[in-house]
């Protein structure tokens, strides 16, 4: 095992010394970073021009100047040693600060994306493999094969049009006329008849019941002006608690199991009375503050379940976690939406909340409310898009591996000695399903910090795909080689990262040393 | 019980094959030849078809109306003519009554004919698609079957090579080729012809890239072909590694290699239009896809139509050959199967009857 890394480590540092002196060789000849003050006509021209030429170090031909970088890049390996020098960029700021900078746009804009797109296409590939060749199947085929399809800078444009100015005009005066709450609760009650499947009486009661639902939910909205003052309170987090915890409880433990129903309802029953505990506290949070409650959430349900017990301990431990965590969730949310009237109406956002551009209002004074939302309404179109787009090969690939699973005979023993459809799917299919989805989402994680290029573009995010193609129509080779260094070191490792855990997962699949 | 005879376990076994054909819902293919067996698969795939058919008519429609190959086509304007604009450039095509008019799908600010402009870009589009699919496709062919054939040095040399190109992410080498590609400043040949020819440039660059993916698969068909025993029969019978590799091994890596050209294909079309948007591509004054919607994008809220035909194009052209994909492979591999659980389990319980016999002989 330990030689096996090794070994793999080694001929990965080879690897990537090969594609860096390819990469730098490539963009070193892919245009000429005089180009601009050889137009000029300025008096200082020349001037100007050696200045470049020192500070690039342009009259050293390519493959030497790449050795000088990779003398420099080589002091980042040593530990502790505090002088890694990758360059300056055409402006003279060094690239190690470039990169610190751009790594955080890109991951705050990736991460949200890249969890929501994975649960999303997780949850729809297995729902869709449970009901092949239906509607349901087809449709969501479809819109897979259709989302594949979509570039997402056009997306993106489409997302900004309707999405932000759309939303935020409906805005000035929320109010949704009559029709349209009908024809949104039509829309959704269709599509819950299809997702339940079953008999026809059944999906026309589902189907009926969520149209009543959805469009008086709509009328309360714009009766109240919900969107413009926003809020759960209590009553709401109850009943959706209650709603919650028979969820989880049915996908966890099943209704059978009547302690992990309780310790569920239970820890529901705390977070109403901690909502009123935690508000004069959540006033003046901060990020610190708000992961430490996450965890103290999910520790007091982990306890309930344990104190609660039953026959299967761990699965009232699970079910009261999640529960707790999600209820947790709601709290935190409502809080957001305590903080909307005064995010909206702050001076700098003038009641346009939904951003086009960027990654934050400039000049944007508040707390730690104000400026989250802040940030959220910037991530809101960028992550709507890239879930989109990768949407597609998720859900296309848990399906396929699903009903390989499926055909399997351990699925046929298992249903043969009698366990119920629930622990069928959840217990032996869909843990097997998942090892194969494993490696998909290593590899997708270590893509990530280059795979957002297009969507930094076209939402002005600073990220590392816009210093990469910034330095790329300068040819400017350091912030090219920067971006190419992190992208690379992290798709490799993560594809090790890919196949430990495949050997790990699969007992089946072993590494030759 | 009596032994079964030689014959009975024969039958048995004829009836157990043929209950697993029906479970496994495959058409019985005797008599036919592999090509007609995937031609009768795919030819009976709806979705298949349609993106055929949607894919045929796009190329028509692109490569006769405004000419191509310094043919003229049959539409009278082209994508750089400037007209006076007609109704304010709003498109005069109208569904009901059925009618084309002067600029069916509107003209821009200028005056250009929007109709012509996207038939170009979609040319241009289908052009870059398809050389990256035969170039990837034909270089992936050959590294990955020479390193999964021969092995040994060969194999280390090009598998380190693939590795190394494998790493940089697609679209920030392609990036990379586009600028190189694009690059007008120097005086060589190759600047000369690329200012004539860009999107050829750009397509053979695209594909010198793109055909890592593919060999790697390429390579994983052959090392496992090569220990077939049909391999092992032909070269005990002195073939050479020629008609090895031509005559037994590649027909039968065919389909891995054609399905996933096309679905390398589709991922193109899309990175060409992202290169284009990005300003790395097609760069005007000719025009691409992705450079119509990056070019009217801010043109959305006057002018939409500008925008939304180049991207309905882009989507049809990708959705039809990723249908067009996606038949290919469910023609190409038998494992999957059109499987109806609910006659798969109508005919287990009619065959169930004929198991167990099969069962005892096989005891026997």
């Amino acid at each position: 095992m330990l030689t096996y890394i090794v070994r793999r480590l080694v001929t990965a540092a080879f690897i990537l010394l090969g594609a860096s002196f390819l990469v730098y060789l490539l963009t070193a000849s892919s245009g000429d970073p005089l180009a601009e003050f050889r137009a000029s006509s300025a008096p200082n021209r020349q001037a100007l021009m050696d200045a470049r030429i020192n500070l690039l170090d342009l009259n050293t031909p390519p493959p030497l100047r790449y050795f000088k970088w990779l003398g420099g890049a080589a002091q980042c390996v040593v530990p502790f040693g505090n002088a890694c020098n990758l360059g300056k960029n055409i402006a003279g700021q060094p690239i190690t600060e470039a990169l610190g900078f751009a790594l955080v746009q890109t991951l705050t804009l990736v991460t949200g994306a890249t969890v929501l797109a994975i649960l999303i296409g997780i949850s729809l590939g297995i729902v869709t493999a449970l009901r092949q060749y239906s509607a349901l199947d087809y449709g969501v085929t479809f819109m897979a094969f259709l989302f594949f399809s979509l570039p997402i800078f056009w997306v993106a444009v489409l997302l900004k049009e309707f999405g932000a100015i759309g939303f935020n005009d409906f805005l000035r005066n929320p109010e949704i006329p009559p029709a349209v709450a009908l024809g949104i609760g039509a829309v959704l009650g269709v599509i819950a008849a299809v997702v339940v499947g079953g008999a026809a009486k059944r999906r026309l009661i589902v189907g009926g019941s969520v149209f009543a639902a959805v469009s008086l939910i709509l009328f309360y909205f714009s009766l109240t002006q919900w969107f413009r003052n926003p809020g759960l309170g209590p009553v709401i987090i109850a009943i959706l608690g209650v709603g919650i915890a028979f969820g989880v409880t049915v996908l966890v433990s099943g209704l059978k199991n009547r302690k992990a129903l309780q310790s569920s309802l239970i820890v529901v029953g705390i977070g109403v009375i901690a909502y009123f505990a935690v508000q004069p506290l959540l006033n003046d949070a901060t990020g610190l503050m708000i992961f430490l409650l996450g965890i103290a959430t999910v520790l007091v349900g982990v306890a309930v379940g344990y104190f609660m017990g039953g026959f299967d301990r761990g699965q009232s431990m699970r079910a009261a976690a999640i529960t707790a965590f999600l209820v947790g969730a709601l709290v935190v949310l409502d809080r957001f939406m305590q903080a909307w009237p005064s995010y909206f109406n702050n001076s700098r956002v003038r009641g346009r909340p939904i951003a086009t551009i960027g990654a934050g209002t400039p000049n944007i004074q508040g707390d730690f409310w104000i400026m989250s939302t802040d940030t959220l309404t910037h991530l809101v179109l960028p992550t709507i898009a890239l879930i989109l787009v990768s949407l597609a090969s998720y859900t296309r690939f848990t399906r396929s591996s699903m009903l390989e699973i499926m055909n399997m005979d351990y699925i046929r023993t298992a249903r043969a000695k009698g366990l119920s459809e629930r622990s069928v799917i959840m217990g032996h299919a869909f843990r097997n399903a998942l090892i194969p989805i494993a490696t998909i989402v290593a590899f997708d994680i270590g893509a990530l910090i280059g795979g957002a290029v297009i969507t930094e573009s076209v939402f002005s995010v600073r990220g590392m795909g816009f210093l990469f193609i910034d330095g790329l129509q300068r040819s400017d080779v350091n912030p090219v080689m920067g971006v190419f260094l992190c992208v690379a070191i992290t798709a490799m490792v993560f594809n090790l990262v890919a196949d430990l855990a495949y050997s790990a997962l699969d007992p089946r699949v072993r590494i030759k040393a | 019980m009596s032994q079964p005879t030689q014959e009975e376990e024969i039958l048995a076994q004829q009836a157990l094959a043929e209950a697993a054909r029906a479970e496994a819902g495959i058409e019985v293919t005797g008599g036919l030849s592999q090509g007609q067996i995937v031609r009768k698969r795919f030819f009976g795939h709806t979705g298949a078809l349609i993106g055929l058919a949607v894919f045929a008519a796009i190329f028509l429609l692109a490569f006769t109306s405004v000419g191509a190959f310094g043919i003229p086509g049959w539409w009278k304007y082209n994508h750089v003519d400037v007209s006076p604009l007609v109704n304010d450039g709003v498109p005069t095509s109208s569904l009901w009554p059925l009618a084309w008019g002067e600029h069916p799908f509107g003209q821009d600010r200028i005056g250009r004919d929007l109709f012509a402009m996207t038939m170009r870009g979609a040319q241009q589009s289908i052009t870059v698609m398809v050389l990256i699919g035969a170039i990837a496709g034909a270089v992936g062919a050959i590294v990955g079957g020479l390193a999964g054939y021969f092995r040994g040095w060969v194999e280390a040399v090009l598998m380190r090579l693939t590795d190394v190109i494998i790493i940089i992410p697609v679209l920030l080498l392609a990036a990379v080729v586009g600028q190189i590609a694009n690059r007008r400043d120097e005086g060589s040949w190759i600047a000369g012809f690329a200012s004539n020819n860009g999107v050829v440039i750009l397509g053979v660059f695209l594909g010198f890239v793109l055909w890592v993916g593919l060999a790697r698969l390429v390579r994983g068909e052959f090392l496992t072909l090569r220990e077939r025993e049909f391999v092992d029969a032909a070269r005990i019978s002195g073939a050479s590694n020629a008609r090895i590799i031509f005559k037994h091994i590649l027909p039968n890596a065919v389909g891995v290699l054609i399905v996933n050209v096309t679905l390398t294909m589709s991922a193109a079309i899309l990175l060409e239009t992202a290169l284009s948007y990005l300003g790395l591509g097609v760069k005007a004054p000719d025009t691409s896809l992705g450079l119509l919607v990056a070019q009217n994008q801010e043109a959305f809220a006057t002018r939409p139509w500008l925008f939304w035909f180049p991207g309905l194009f882009i989507i049809l052209i990708c959705l039809s050959i990723n249908f067009i994909g996606d038949g290919l492979r469910d023609a190409f591999d038998p494992r999957q199967k059109k499987f109806k659980a609910k006659t798969a389990v109508e005919t287990a319980r009619h065959s169930s009857t004929t198991a167990p016999v099969a069962d005892a002989s096989k005891g026997s």
